[in-house]
């Protein structure tokens, strides 16, 4: 294998079915540099890179290694040219064990019992990168930021001189992404390439050289991050001045709509994954609950909503008590939910849009009457959501995977605020957005939150949280790090609670 | 007394051979990802065509060649339409059976009724055969069941302990995965369905050419269908399959014994049937186990 | 020059196209039996010109085509339902037969002493409700024990015949049948209305429509449709949606197992008029019933011609088999290739191939299919 030393990416076109993704995009980088690819999502940053990584062909255009053109039809072709890549959601089989993981795919290690030699290689590797993982554990047992270096060791593994990360710091921890900086910062030291992906302008300030800031699947500009600043990088990014202040009214919370008590709730693979967990969440109020994906956030979500059953503890809305009720009743009392992986959870993409729009209310009138569904009320309905919730469908009778994501999120929401609710569960809700989607969904939250309903907003996007929340949680581990109101609090408690080292108790209290 | 239990023994094994043929092929098939319901028409088909072979060349062995190619070439379409095309699983597996059983009834009709002259030789493994009871019992049957016994240990270990098993097993729990780190999901989904058929093949013909030495249609009585329990009775692992494939063996061992004493003929014949989901009853009351062991995307088609 | 085939994912399917690729699947279906019993050495033109001749051909092809579409229309209906929820009932097959016990029973203790205003009702009844239970128990295995729906029908299957085998040469031998293994013949109260020179049952073909016809209305038109079609295509979204799975599951099978019932009474009340072989009182309607359904797109109304079409290839390939000399599971070879061409036709609904040529780098001309 040669070393890459330059890489250049010349006249790269990609359509998909309704978009292009990719026009014309040129890209270079040579070793020993630090590239950031900025980009809103659904800028196509990913799309490049899945094409350099050969997951995608090409419509047009020609990837140049050293000099040469290079033809990669599958992701073995440019493993075996040196391209290595970490994707946002990692590429791990969570039953396996990290060396399985690293194993496979990896030509080199023995036919029989290729195990051994992986190990006493990693072992290797680990010391000289600052690498440290378990060989032996299987992968769902690791944290995010771990999972992550064994994707790092994997590429490294093959022999890897350019690397390429997507997105990396959105699972962790702020003192988790300081680590991967230092290991990216050594490995450029060592002649690696690495590309780094990302929509959030300061990580790509302070560890990439260069960047090259992508807007609607087209190149808008490229600089030295010596010679730029965070406002010209957003306005090449957005195309606009992005006004993100959000005006958020001074309202005094009312009564508690949702009061959680000693809640304990297992995973998926009976381990305890909500611990003894007590709060609550008034009329007129944002509950904002920070932290990485993965400590709890889906089973306490869950457990709220009817969908898992809760070890101990009670759950209460509206001052009835609904643990373990079932979901279809929980909706019925009044609480909505906006689910994270909302392709999967929150909508049924192969049928149409007006059958989507009364998925949990289509056994209530005035959709349903006597035996049958009322089709005309139901297409009224719709026709009302996608209205007033802005959602862009040619018409309420296509299918609902016809709608872009974002279109998507406006329709649940929509769905979901339409019964009048008294609690919001929102997770992630702007997960993946565009930033005209993600503003127009934070406003609705906040307009909503006037009119006087709940919300327990669960997001990875500390952003997020803090434009949006009255008062602010982290989890950790299943428990609260602290329940504080959003004035009393900085981003660096709120960094070093994400990572379990701190408790923080509300002052006055 | 001791004849009589050596008896049933040998035939318990005997019986418990096709299936635990049939059981490899369907967890190495499984395992990448592919769920076939065929097995009963593969097994059929080769059934009739190691029978004809044999028949008209006098040659047991050629007879299992041919038995084993023809499952791996109707296994083909099944590949073919769940992988390549990916089209739905069931539904060509259902369609596979059908067509197995289809023209497994076509071709073996004028043979219907004649027995064969030949057949496969039970083989005398030196000093092993001659330990008492376990000797007769294990040691001196015919190819098939030392083929499947070393089929079984070989599995076990190419999952295991080689980079090929990792590499099967990861297309079954995380296909894209696997394509990013450059394996060939396709391509390895496609030869462990071939590889499947290849062993229901065998199964069949060891129906035509050791259990009963004749053809008759109908001749894998469900069979195949028993397989696909078994395999998930045996959670996917290939040494697990030998208990439960020679467990159903006595089953159908069962039903001679019985016959004496006057129990209908027809309620015997339903015990196999009756014990199939006993067992996946059974298997239920552990289901989380049994849901971490299958394979995460069992039977999901993987479309770039 | 070179030719680039690239496969792209349709956003929507017309209702032409979907009807041009199924007869185009059909047509290659045709011409795969056709080359098939080539290799056996038959003239393929001969063959299939004497199955459409015997089936749609002759009056009496007609109404023998009629008679087996019954059977097939009410197990493809009930078939569609459960599909549709993506549960795999392979067991019409057994779901008919219990049905068909059931039904018997009634006829052969109630019918001497009831006149048949009472007695059809209730074997159609008895029938439904046959098929129900042996419909309800895989239904209960799977949501109670997560078995596998496509193995316990099945095995359920083997089991209704074996019962049903144990009742014909046991304790329901005919006393007038000389020890051959019928029940005796059923009173003329139970036995349905034949159409003058065939052997349409009217009155189960009336049922058979007009079923079609309610089940198509309970999946597009009812809650309980909708419920079991979100089931079907989104298991977790159903779930988030506070969907009830138990319940929806055991309903709909009570359903499908309860069509399949009914198509049981059909075929001894109607035709024989007696109890007998399992392969007899189904020429393996079950089993064709899931190509009924998957030809006709899960559609009940649809089944109607789906399942008379399926049944003019039973009949058509009885017609064969007997002046060809061929065994009876020819038919199961048309039904294995018709159904793998239908789903290779699904490939080419829901993508579309884009043929572009190319000279080297110039642009080239594309043409979709």
């Amino acid at each position: 294998m040669k070393k890459i030393l330059s890489l250049k990416m010349e006249g790269i076109t990609k359509a998909f079915p309704g978009v292009i993704a990719n026009r014309g995009i040129c890209l270079s980088i040579h070793s020993g540099e630090i590239l950031g690819l900025l980009g809103e999502n659904g800028a196509g940053k990913t799309t490049l890179m899945n094409i350099l990584y050969g997951l995608y062909r090409p419509d047009e255009g020609t990837i140049l290694i050293n000099g040469e053109p290079v033809v990669l039809n599958s992701p073995r072709d440019s493993i075996r040219m040196g391209i290595g890549m970490v994707h946002q959601h990692f590429m791990l089989i969570q039953n396996h064990t990290v060396a399985e993981n690293i194993t496979l795919g990896y030509k080199d290690a023995p036919f029989f019992f290729p195990l051994r030699e992986v190990e006493k290689k990693l072992k290797g590797f680990s010391e000289l990168y600052g690498l440290e993982v378990s060989a032996r554990k299987a992968v769902w047992q690791l944290s995010a930021g771990e999972q992550q270096r064994v994707e790092i060791i994997k590429a490294l593994f093959r022999g890897a001189h350019l690397l390429i990360l997507d997105e990396p710091t959105s699972v962790l921890t702020p003192p988790e992404t300081a680590d991967l900086f230092e290991i990216l910062k050594r490995m450029a030291k060592e002649g690696h390439s690495i590309i780094f992906i990302s929509h959030k302008l300061e990580e790509i300030l302070t560890l990439c050289n260069r960047v090259v800031v992508l807007r609607k699947g087209e190149v808008v500009g490229e600089a030295d991050t010596r010679e730029v600043d965070k406002v010209a990088l957003a306005r090449m990014m957005v195309g606009r001045d992005i006004v993100f202040d959000l005006t958020r009214k001074k309202l005094t919370p009312g009564d508690p709509v949702l009061e959680v008590d000693n809640l304990t709730v297992r995973g998926d693979r009976g381990e305890v994954a909500v611990r003894e967990l007590s709060f609550s969440v008034c009329r007129r109020e944002i509950l904002g609950v920070a932290g990485i994906s993965g400590n709890g956030q889906r089973e306490l979500v869950e457990a709220i909503t009817g969908l898992r059953p809760a070890d101990s503890g009670t759950v209460r809305v509206a001052g009835r008590d609904v643990t373990n009720s079932s979901a279809r009743l929980i909706s019925d009392y009044g609480v909505s939910h906006v689910p994270e992986e909302r392709i999967k959870f929150g909508v049924v993409p192969n049928i149409m849009v007006y059958e989507n729009c009364i998925l949990k209310r289509h056994h209530r009138p005035p959709f349903f009457r006597g035996l049958f569904l009322d089709y005309d009320a139901v297409k009224e309905h719709s026709s009302r959501i996608l209205k007033s919730f802005k959602v862009a469908a040619p018409s309420t009778s296509v299918p609902v995977k016809n709608l872009s994501g974002g279109n998507i999120q406006k329709l649940i929401l929509g769905r979901e605020l339409a019964g009048e609710p008294c609690l919001l569960v929102a997770a992630h809700p702007t997960y993946g957005l565009d930033v005209g989607a993600t503003e127009y969904i934070r406003t609705q939250l906040l307009e909503h939150r006037e009119r006087g309903i709940s919300v327990l907003l669960i997001s990875e996007d500390l952003e997020e949280i803090f434009q949006l929340s009255d008062r602010i949680a982290v989890m950790f581990k299943g428990e609260f790090m602290g329940v504080i109101p959003a004035g009393e609090v900085n981003m660096e408690d709120i960094g070093l609670m994400m990572a379990g080292s701190k408790r923080l108790e509300a002052r006055g209290k | 007394m001791e004849s009589v239990i050596i008896s049933v023994l040998r035939r318990t094994i005997v019986a418990g051979t096709p299936l635990l043929l049939g059981t490899l092929g369907e967890i190495m098939t499984e395992r990448s990802g592919v769920l076939n319901l065929g097995i009963e028409g593969m097994m059929a088909l080769g059934a009739v065509s190691g029978f004809i072979v044999t028949y008209t060349t006098g040659e047991p062995w050629f007879g299992l060649t041919t038995a084993l190619v023809m499952g791996m070439l109707i296994s083909s379409l099944h590949a073919f339409v769940s992988v390549k095309l990916g089209g739905n699983q069931v539904v060509s597996g259902l369609a596979l059976t059908m067509l197995g059983l289809g023209i497994s009834g076509l071709w073996g009709k004028p043979f219907i009724g004649k027995p064969l002259a030949v057949k496969m030789q039970p083989i005398h493994i030196p000093v092993l055969g001659d330990i008492p009871l376990l000797g007769e019992v294990l040691f001196r049957q015919d190819a098939f069941f030392y083929i499947a016994v070393v089929l079984g240990l070989c599995f076990w270990f190419l999952l295991s302990h080689t980079r090929w098993g990792i590499e099967i097993r990861s297309v079954g729990e995380y296909p894209l995965a696997s394509e990013t780190q450059g394996i060939n999901v396709h391509w390895v989904r496609f030869s462990c369905v071939l590889l499947g058929g290849a062993l229901a093949g065998m199964a069949g013909a060891h129906l035509s050419l050791s259990y009963s030495k004749s053809w008759t249609e109908g001749i894998t009585a469900g069979r195949g269908w028993i397989v696909i329990a078994l395999t998930i009775f045996s959670l996917w692992r290939p040494l697990r399959a030998f208990t439960g494939a020679f467990l159903f063996g006595g089953i159908f061992v069962l039903q001679y014994l019985l016959q004496p004493l006057g129990i209908s003929p027809s309620f015997l014949a339903m015990l196999p049937y009756m014990a199939t989901l006993g067992v996946l009853i059974a298997g239920g009351v552990k289901r989380e186990r049994r849901r971490l062991q299958e394979p995460a995307m069992l039977g999901e088609p993987y479309v770039r | 020059m070179k030719l680039f085939i690239k496969v792209e994912r349709r956003d929507s399917t017309s209702i032409p196209l979907t009807i041009a690729v199924i007869l185009l699947s059909l047509l290659i279906g045709f011409c795969l039996i056709a080359g098939l019993l080539a290799i056996q050495g038959i003239d393929p033109l001969f063959a299939l010109g004497k199955i459409f001749a015997g089936s749609f051909g002759r009056i009496y092809g007609i109404g023998e085509t009629i008679t087996k579409g019954i059977p097939l229309i009410l197990i493809g209906g009930g078939l569609a339902l459960a599909f549709r929820a993506k549960f795999w009932n392979i067991g019409a097959e057994g779901q008919l037969l219990s049905g068909a016990i059931l039904s018997t029973w009634i006829a052969l203790n109630w019918a001497p002493h009831l006149p048949a205003v009472i007695v059809i009702p209730l074997m159609f009844l008895a029938g439904f409700l046959g098929g129900a239970v042996w419909g309800f128990f895989p239904a209960l295995f799977k949501v109670r024990f997560g078995v596998n729906e496509v193995i316990s029908t099945l095995m359920m299957n083997y089991i209704i015949a074996e019962f049903l085998n144990m009742l014909i040469l046991g304790p329901w031998r005919g006393e007038s049948r000389m020890g051959f293994p019928y029940t005796d013949s059923f009173p003329p109260s139970a036995t349905l209305y034949q159409l003058p020179n065939s052997r349409v049952h009217l009155f189960t073909l009336i049922l058979a429509l007009c079923f079609a016809f309610l089940l198509f209305l309970l999946i597009y038109r009812t809650k309980f449709g909708y419920e079991v079609r979100v089931i079907g295509e989104n298991r977790d979204a159903a779930r988030y949606a506070g969907i009830d799975f138990f319940r929806n599951t055991i309903i709909l099978m009570v359903i499908s197992g309860g069509m399949a019932g009914m198509a049981g009474v059909g075929e001894v009340a109607g035709i024989h008029h007696h109890l007998t072989y399992p392969q007899m009182i189904s020429s393996g309607y079950g089993y064709t019933g899931i190509i009924v359904a998957w030809l006709a797109k899960l559609n009940p109304l649809l089944a109607i011609i789906s399942g008379l079409f399926l049944a003019g290839i039973l009949v058509g390939g009885d017609a064969v088999q007997i002046s060809l000399g061929l065994p009876a599971a020819t038919v199961h070879v048309f039904n294995g290739i018709l159904l793998f061409s239908l789903i290779m036709g699904d490939y080419f609904l829901l993508n579309r191939l884009l043929i572009t040529i190319r000279r080297d780098r110039a642009e080239g001309r594309t043409g979709g299919v």
